[in-house]
Formats: structure tokens, C-alpha cells, sequence
């Protein structure tokens, strides 16, 4: 009780040094808690970019390169999955719902998604959370488009706006534009956080009715194409798409189905369990949160060095009171354990000023980062491994306050009761 | 004889093969008021480290109200220290963060012997006792360090006196004082060792003061190295 009161009152007594040393160690933990928050809010992101899923399916490649196509929306098909096996698969007793999407076009860099309206009834991201739009509807008609709300908000379209088409995947209005086609801005979605922002969507028959005239991967001739009013949804016929998401009706029957597909006579296709592709794909990315990781733990280094020095230098003008103690009875070993206990005091304050930090941090920029980054940050109690991870930092502190007590040791043996200022 | 120090043959070196105290025979008796002078340099605080117990002898004895320096632990000499002795240093004698009251109360929390023999009385009640007859009952609350050198060593001498220990030792305590305040704190000092009935062991090498006690020890006198 004495040792409290004394280690209290002194610290108290440096009042700046104790205030100084409290913040760092207290950021420092902050800092790699939070990191540790991110770490997980962004491994959830992540792995929420879609949910209820069970099997990706495209034309046999890789994988990781399905997963990036389709829900992420990075890199290109390589090649498409033709209606007839698309439609036979999705006729599967197993089969719950499906939702086709025909890629391969883009918007000013923006890709183009042709999808129908199961895509709006059934996709699903972060655990449950259903597709919805801020204004007007799905597209329906040929020329129907739908935006992203990121697409939106950068390009300040409106509903009504009538908006060109390019051919493959380029930035900027390219020399295969399909303007002779231009599509209606019927729809604008709501913000998901997730790659769903950033693209558009049309109908499948939109998708066909722009290549219409097409041979073998060539524009029409300019004054030969055949006028966009002249066009008919009934005149169209969907050939093939790029891939396709689906969910079984029993989850159990996903690896058969999976098998199944993999053996799918009439073309090769590959299924992929989205899960299981997203790990692969974030084990092959965090080595980056791993580094963050380990500069984190330094900074808590840091922390507590910066502790060690001020009690080290604090030893020098404490040899008085050590003294004093010492002439009151008080034994080396006490005063050993007074400054063990100063900078395990310490060390404790500034962990739980780190968790309030974090825990304050997180409230406060919660939704701040997620409007900015599209990064949900969820509140959660703090885990069994950062427990023992900040007892870990306790237990440093601890042992980092044997060096200046060690040094205060050999000074009160040496000083013994002699004045020495 | 009752003896509060008794010293035998005391050999005393920081390093081998250079002795820096060498006594043959040192008494001083219960509530006897010693003053032991000498020139700087001549041993005294060694000895008075000794006699507290920081410091240990390499030969002979040296008894502290009968309990032998030489044969006991770091540990238990630290609670002989704590429970009988009253350590007075020449200044600086508080501990900055606490109140002059807090200060004054340290022996008693430190020392369960110390505590006990207020008899029942609380240590709050008898420092303030002891700070009044000290002359210093009027600035308990106050901060330390806003005290002069001639307060601080009323207050030392309360902390040294709280709980009535049986040895006072004093380390030059008047000499950051100026004349009139050294009679009277000596004065204060000496009423009190006569009422608690402590041994008062006072080292100076300002030999003016030396009349005023029972007995004077020149240290170069008995030192033999």
C-alpha cells in the first residue's frame, strides 16, 4: 500500500515526464491495436464482398482470375460459357437460384456488367445485405442502364442521362465506341462498400444488342449497322455469357455440384467456392498487414524505450529520496520494487489509455471510414490474443523497469545514508 | 550497564587492504547525548552508515541495543534500522511529494515496531502532537518545498522522533542553519530524546555546540587506522 502511494505520489510529482510517457506508450498500443481492428475489419470487407454464394462458374482457367473477374472486376475473361450449358445448369435439381453475368465492356474505365434481374433479387453481400437503388429501378429495356454509386457520384450522371458504351476495357472514350447504341441511365444503387460500386449494369440483351453487327470480334461497317429502334428483345438471342454465381439449394450439395461442373461434358467450365478462392487470394496479399504488423509492435518498442529513459534519468535525481527510504528502514529490494512497480504502472495506464484510444477512434472515424475507404470497422471486444498481447507489453514494461531499478539498486548500496546531491 | 552502541574492535574497508575504520572500544549508554566530531574525511558518515546498518563491518562487533550488526541479514538490519533508529541527514531530508504531515508519518508506515509503540494513539494525531512541540504544528499541510532549511529539519526531526525509536542519529543537521535557529532546534532535539528517553548520537565538526552535551568522541581519537 505504501509502495502504491509512493510510486503514485512520485510519478504524480513528475507530473510531465509521467503525462509524455503515458502518451507514448499509450498510442504506441493504440496504434498497433488499431491496426489490429483494421487488419480485421479489412479481412471482413474482404471476405463480405460476397455472400450466400456457393459456386462461381466460367470457362476453365484460373481460379483467382474468376474470382477477380467477376466480383471484383479486375482483369479480363478469357473466354465465355455459352447460354445452352448455362441454362442447362441452372435447370439442376440442386440449383437454387443463379444470376449470369456477360463482361467485356466499359463505361469511361468503368466496367459494364450485363446481368438480368436475378442479379437484383439474389445478390447478396456482407453476410445478408441485399442490392437496392437510392433512385429509379433496374434496367428492364435493351438499352437500360444502371449505375454504381460510386459511378454516379464521379461521373455526375442523373437518371435520364444517355451514356456511349466502349468496346473492351479502356479509360477513356476509345476508338470502339458503341455510340451508335447509346443506353438510358434508368437506375442509380445504393452505396454497398464493396466492387459493386464501381461498375454499371445493363441486361443481358443489352450486352448482345450492342455487339448485333458484329463478325467475329470486328465492328460493323459505319452506315451498315442496324438502327437501335429496329431492335427487338424478342429478335435477340443470348449466345453466350461470361460466368455465372449460383447457390444450391443444400449447401452439402456444393461439392458435388462443384465436381459436377468441373466434369461438365459439353464445354470445360470450372467452379469455384468463393470462400475458399478468397482466402487464397487474401493469403496471397497480407503479407502488406504483416508488415504493418510488425512496424506496429516497433512503435510499442519504441514506446517503452522512451520509457526506460525517463525512469533512467529520473534514477539520478531520485538518489535523495532513495536515500531518505533507505534511512527509513526501507531495503534495497523495496526500492527495487518501487521503480518495477513505477514503470509496470506505467506500462498498465498507458495500455488502457491505448484501448480507450482505439475503442474512441473507432466510434469516432467508424463512419468516416467507411464513407472514405469503403472499409467497415466493426466495434468488437478485444480478443483472447490481444489480451495476452498487452500483457505482453505489460510484462515488457515491467522488465524494462528493472534496468533503472537495478541502477537505483547499485546506487543505494553505494550511496548507503551519505549525502550525495 | 545498558548500553544503546556498543562497538568492539570494529574493522571497517570500502576495499581490501584499506581500512578505513578501525575502533577498539565504543559505548554509549541509554538516553546518553554523544557528540562525535571530526574533521571531513576523518570516518564519521562511515560510521554512521555502520551504526545504522547500511553499512556492514568487515571485523569485530557492533551491537545496536543488543542486537549484533555483524551477525544479522541486509534485511533484518534494514528493520532494526526502521524500528529503532531515527535518521537525521544534513539536509534534504524530505520526500518532495509528499505533505510535511505524510513525511512526518513514514516511520510509522514503514515500521510495524514504530507503529505499535504509539501506543493505540493514530499516527496522524501523534505527528501533529510532535509537530506542535516542535514548534512547526502550524505548517503540516504545507507543501514540502515550500518550506525553510530551519522547517525542514523541525520536520526531519519529527520524522526521526515519531514512534519513539531508542537511537537517534543526527548528521550535521544544524549546520544549513544559521546561529539562533541551531541553539533552539538543538534545544527542541534534546527535550525530546530526554522525554522519549532516546540515546541522541550528534555528529558535527562545529565543536561550539560540544558543551551542550553529556559526552564528546573525537573520532580521530578512536579511530586507529
Amino acid at each position: 500500500m505504501l509502495l502504491f502511494l509512493l510510486a503514485y505520489r512520485s510519478l504524480l510529482n513528475r507530473k510531465l515526464t509521467t503525462i509524455v510517457t503515458l502518451l507514448s506508450i499509450g498510442l504506441s498500443v493504440g496504434l498497433w491495436l488499431g491496426i489490429e481492428h483494421i487488419r480485421g475489419g479489412a479481412r471482413e470487407s474482404f471476405s463480405n464482398t460476397i455472400s450466400q454464394t456457393d459456386l462461381i462458374v466460367g470457362a476453365r482457367g484460373g481460379p483467382i482470375q474468376l474470382l477477380l473477374y467477376t466480383v471484383f472486376h479486375i482483369g479480363t475473361p478469357t473466354a465465355n460459357v455459352t447460354y445452352e450449358s448455362y441454362e442447362k445448369i441452372k435447370n439442376h435439381k440442386a440449383v437454387l437460384w443463379t444470376i449470369p453475368i456477360s463482361l467485356g465492356d466499359s463505361h469511361r474505365g468503368y466496367r459494364v456488367v450485363g446481368t438480368n434481374e436475378d442479379f437484383y433479387r439474389h445478390y447478396r453481400y456482407r453476410q445478408d445485405r441485399q442490392l437496392e437503388f437510392t433512385q429509379g429501378r433496374a434496367p428492364t429495356g435493351i438499352f437500360d442502364i444502371a449505375l454504381g454509386s460510386e459511378v454516379a457520384h464521379a461521373l455526375k450522371y442523373a437518371l435520364g442521362a444517355r451514356i456511349v458504351v466502349t468496346h473492351g476495357i479502356t479509360r477513356s472514350t476509345g476508338i470502339m465506341d458503341h455510340d451508335d447504341k447509346p443506353f438510358t441511365v434508368v437506375g442509380i444503387l445504393q452505396p454497398t462498400r464493396t466492387p459493386i460500386d464501381r461498375s454499371v449494369y445493363v441486361t443481358l440483351e443489352g450486352i448482345e444488342a450492342m455487339h448485333i453487327d458484329w463478325k467475329q470480334g470486328a465492328p460493323p461497317i459505319k452506315g451498315q449497322e442496324t438502327p437501335a429502334e429496329k431492335i427487338k428483345r424478342e429478335d435477340i438471342k443470348i449466345e453466350q455469357i461470361t460466368a455465372f454465381f449460383l447457390r444450391t439449394k443444400s449447401r452439402v450439395q456444393t461439392l458435388a455440384l462443384q465436381r459436377e461442373i468441373t466434369n461438365f461434358s459439353e464445354e470445360p467450365l470450372i467452379a469455384v467456392v468463393p470462400g475458399v478462392a478468397l482466402s487464397e487470394l487474401w493469403s496471397g496479399i497480407s503479407y502488406g498487414e504483416q508488415v504493418l504488423q510488425v512496424v506496429a509492435i516497433f512503435v510499442v518498442i519504441v514506446g517503452l524505450l522512451g520509457m526506460l529513459m525517463s525512469l533512467y534519468t529520473s534514477v539520478n535525481e531520485r538518489r535523495r529520496e532513495i536515500a531518505i527510504l533507505r534511512a527509513l528502514g526501507v531495503g534495497p529490494v523495496k526500492v527495487i520494487s518501487l521503480l518495477v512497480f513505477e514503470s509496470g504502472l506505467l506500462t498498465l495506464i498507458g495500455a488502457i489509455l491505448g484501448v480507450g484510444v482505439v475503442y474512441g477512434s473507432v466510434v469516432l472515424l467508424q463512419p468516416i471510414i467507411e464513407q472514405q475507404f469503403g472499409l467497415h470497422i466493426p466495434l468488437r471486444a478485444l480478443t483472447q490474443t490481444q489480451y495476452s498481447y498487452l500483457a505482453c507489453v505489460v510484462a515488457g514494461g515491467v522488465a524494462i523497469g528493472i534496468i533503472p531499478a537495478w541502477k537505483a539498486y547499485q546506487n543505494a548500496l553505494s550511496d548507503g545514508l551519505s549525502v550525495r546531491v | 550497564m545498558d548500553y544503546s552502541v556498543e562497538i568492539a574492535n570494529l574493522n571497517f574497508c570500502y576495499r581490501p587492504a584499506k581500512t578505513v575504520l578501525k575502533i577498539v572500544e565504543l559505548n554509549i549508554a541509554r538516553g546518553e547525548k554523544v557528540f562525535l566530531y571530526g574533521p571531513s574525511g576523518s570516518g564519521k558518515t562511515t560510521l554512521l552508515g555502520i551504526l545504522a546498518g547500511v553499512l556492514k563491518a568487515n571485523e569485530g562487533s557492533v551491537k545496536i541495543l543488543g542486537h549484533d550488526l555483524t551477525q544479522m541479514s541486509g534485511p533484518a538490519r534494514d528493520g532494526l534500522r526502521g524500528a529503532h533508529i531515527g535518521y537525521i541527514f544534513q539536509m534534504f531530508n524530505l520526500i518532495p511529494y509528499l505533505s510535511v504531515l505524510e513525511n512526518i508519518m513514514l516511520p510509522c508506515r514503514i515500521s510495524q515496531e514504530r507503529q505499535r509503540r504509539l501506543n493505540g494513539r493514530s499516527r496522524e494525531e501523534e505527528a501533529k502532537n510532535l509537530a506542535g512541540r516542535l514548534g512547526i504544528g502550524h505548517i503540516v499541510t504545507d507543501n514540502v518545498v515550500d518550506l525553510s532549511v530551519g522547517q525542514q529539519q523541525r520536520v526531519a526531526a519529527a520524522r526521526a522522533l515519531l514512534g519513539a525509536p531508542e537511537l537517534i542519529i543526527a548528521d550535521e543537521p544544524t549546520s544549513s542553519l544559521d546561529e539562533d535557529h541551531r541553539e533552539g532546534f538543538l534545544q527542541l532535539l534534546f527535550d525530546q530524546c530526554r522525554d522519549l528517553g532516546s540515546t541522541l548520537i550528534f555528529v558535527s565538526h562545529d565543536r561550539r555546540m560540544m558543551p551542550l552535551f553529556d559526552r564528546a568522541v573525537s573520532l580521530a581519537e578512536i579511530n586507529h587506522t
